[in-house]
């Protein structure tokens, strides 16, 4: 049976109720003021170092000076956007962000599971620890120290690659300036400095397999393959499809750093991406706003991406990031 | 598993093996031609005689290097900006994570969306880059410390860390009157330390080889990390101002070269030498993370 109450009565039950949870909160924050006293740093640093340039996003809609600053500057509406999308570079960037992308994720995602799965194989301890060790070396070393030991191997006079095309009879490849050969450089590097690291996930993921599974399939007489492709692929399949739609998010943006070590305008032809462009006209040319449009651009068909595939996702696997 | 393996299996494992050989070899001839090639003698060098061993030896690129003032400087710094900044990492790391760890703790989701949401929207590069030039960080030493000083990552990691330490602990504790910021630093922290140790390598490897920071927010090359050198000598071919101890142009250009593998060398020592050792906790650290990745 429910009990009835009369207009006044309610009012006075939501003011208890609305009462309570004010007094619970002011109770609960003082029992965690130390812990807000701790976690205080950290919001002060994710506001200004993280949230802050997002503000500074408006100026992609002004034409910023800085001697005006940022509020000061005049609004241009989606000028330089038209700029860009009316620029000849715009479908070049596009293409060759895009192609950088897709090839590395093509060649470069499937390899490091690859590795993991071989060395999961392994049973000699000793051999897989080396090679796990020598393996996850290449991740530790610099970007710039890899390229230019990169830039050595393939150098046209002494690099090792090309004495080994001309012993076997063939002819000198000037592979740094030759547009044709970024993009195979460039992620062929990748993956020799990513291979080992990346599949470390991947080995997590297989060791937290259930050994019963593959104990009942011994027993059932099955082959080493067939395990490996029933049980372990199946079994790391979700860290496989989390990785691959952080991949597919950022399919519009290439990281700048090895980039802008390893072309030179000879190589602009397949090597400039979107953010070596916004970095060349940003803090190159000092044209901020025009850079800052280009970069956000980027930046929201990425969100878009992350956020459709992470939607495909958890309807199609129920797996997902957020 | 005493059981027989099948002839299929067998070369199944074969393949398996050669494959991860072959992977390790190509991980690691790099690093030992590099060596070799430093110390081979310019002329086997430049002739392109240099395959696997050193060919000759020659100390003369180490010494050159070592004579290089703005390399020491350089070093310098770069000790300068690993130590300060993975000082500051760690800790910030460390402040920020530990009440998101807390079951009980209010602010828990929010703002653990809030940081995540940075990890797949931000400013970008020029926002970022007038913010800096805003705070008047920009050719100071801090703009390469303090950016950059925080990862949702490694937050997420040390979060992870945290939780599984037992909660008793915390409510004994707690009933025992300590505070929070007590409990964080005299009971978590000591059982904390395979995390720390990771957290300190993460940052100080970053910081060791970050330059792109150090390229955008300082003109002053006093100030200039190892890595920025680096790309001067191994990327721009600059090596002008190193003391060659030759007027000839063509010895200068083979002598260039030595010097390339022999800066490539004293820069990556470093950690050439301690990652065999500290390579377990590295790989402690990816795992903790991806348990709840």
């Amino acid at each position: 049976m429910e009990t009835t109450y009369n207009a006044d009565q309610k009012r006075t039950i939501k003011r208890n109720q609305r009462d309570l949870r004010r007094y619970n909160r002011k109770k609960a924050f003082q029992r965690d003021k130390y812990l807000w006293l701790l976690v205080l740093p950290g919001i002060i640093w994710y506001a200004i170092f993280a949230y802050a340039p997002m503000y500074g996003l408006v100026i992609a809609f002004k034409d910023f000076s800085p001697f005006k600053g940022i509020w000061g500057s005049p609004w241009v509406g989606i000028k330089w956007f038209k700029d860009f999308f009316s620029s000849h570079y715009f479908w070049r960037l596009i293409r060759n962000t895009l192609l950088i992308n897709v090839y590395g994720l093509l060649w470069g995602f499937p390899a490091p599971i690859i590795f993991a799965l071989l060395l999961n194989e392994l049973q000699h301890e000793g051999f897989k620890k080396f090679s796990q060790t020598v393996s996850y070396l290449p991740h530790f070393i610099s970007t710039v120290v890899i390229v230019g030991i990169v830039m050595d191997f393939l150098s046209p006079s002494t690099g090792l690659i090309n004495r080994m095309i001309r012993a076997l009879g063939g002819e000198t490849i000037h592979f740094m300036i030759e547009p044709g050969w970024f993009r195979t450089i460039y992620i062929a590097s990748g993956i020799w400095q990513g291979i080992g690291w990346n599949s470390i996930i991947y080995l997590a993921a297989i060791s937290g397999i259930d050994q019963e599974l593959y104990e009942a399939a011994t027993v059932d007489g099955a082959s080493r393959l067939r395990k490996m492709w029933h049980i372990t692929i199946p079994g790391i399949l979700p860290t496989v499809v989390i990785l691959l739609i952080l991949n597919l998010g950022s399919l519009l943006s290439v990281g700048y750093e090895k980039i802008i070590l390893m072309y030179n305008p000879r190589t602009y032809e397949t090597a400039d991406v979107i953010s070596t462009y916004v970095y060349r006209r940003g803090i190159g040319d000092a044209e901020y706003s025009f850079a800052t449009a280009v970069g956000l651009f980027q930046n929201i068909i990425n969100f878009i991406m992350i956020a459709t595939f992470n939607q495909i996702s958890k309807k199609v696997s129920e797996i997902s990031l957020w | 598993m005493l059981q027989r393996m099948t002839t299929g299996d067998k070369v199944f494992l074969v393949i398996a093996y050669i494959l991860v050989a072959l992977v390790s070899i190509s991980c690691l001839y790099p690093f030992i031609y590099v060596i070799s090639a430093s110390l081979s003698d310019y002329e086997s060098l430049a002739r392109g005689e240099v395959w696997l061993l050193p060919k000759g030896i020659n100390f003369e690129a180490y010494k050159i290097v070592f004579e290089t003032d703005e390399i020491w400087t350089a070093y310098g710094n770069t000790i300068w900006y690993v130590v300060v900044g993975t000082i500051i990492s760690l800790f910030l790391t460390t402040i920020t994570a530990y009440p998101l760890s807390r079951k009980t703790f209010g602010g828990r989701n929010v703002l653990t969306a809030i940081f995540s949401f940075t990890m797949f929207f931000g400013g970008g590069l020029i926002p970022t880059y007038l913010l800096i030039r805003d705070l008047g960080l920009l050719n100071t030493r801090w703009a390469l410390v303090i950016p950059g000083a925080l990862s949702v990552w490694n937050i997420i990691i040390m979060r992870t860390f945290f939780q599984g330490i037992p909660d008793s602990l915390t409510e004994a504790a707690t009933i025992d009157g300590c505070n929070d910021i007590h409990i964080l630093f005299k009971i978590i922290l000591p059982l904390s330390m395979p995390v720390i140790s990771v957290m300190i390598l993460f940052y100080a490897v970053g910081q060791w080889n970050s330059y792109f920071s150090a390229i955008i927010y300082l003109n002053d090359h006093k100030l200039y990390p190892l890595q920025v050198i680096l790309r001067k000598i191994l990327i721009q071919h600059d090596t002008t101002d190193m003391k060659t101890f030759t007027s000839d142009l063509d010895k200068m250009r083979e002598v260039a070269l030595n010097i390339r593998y022999a800066t490539i060398i004293v820069s990556t020592l470093p950690i050439l030498c301690v990652y065999p050792f500290l390579q377990k906790y590295f790989v402690k650290g990816i795992m903790v993370g991806a348990i709840k990745g």
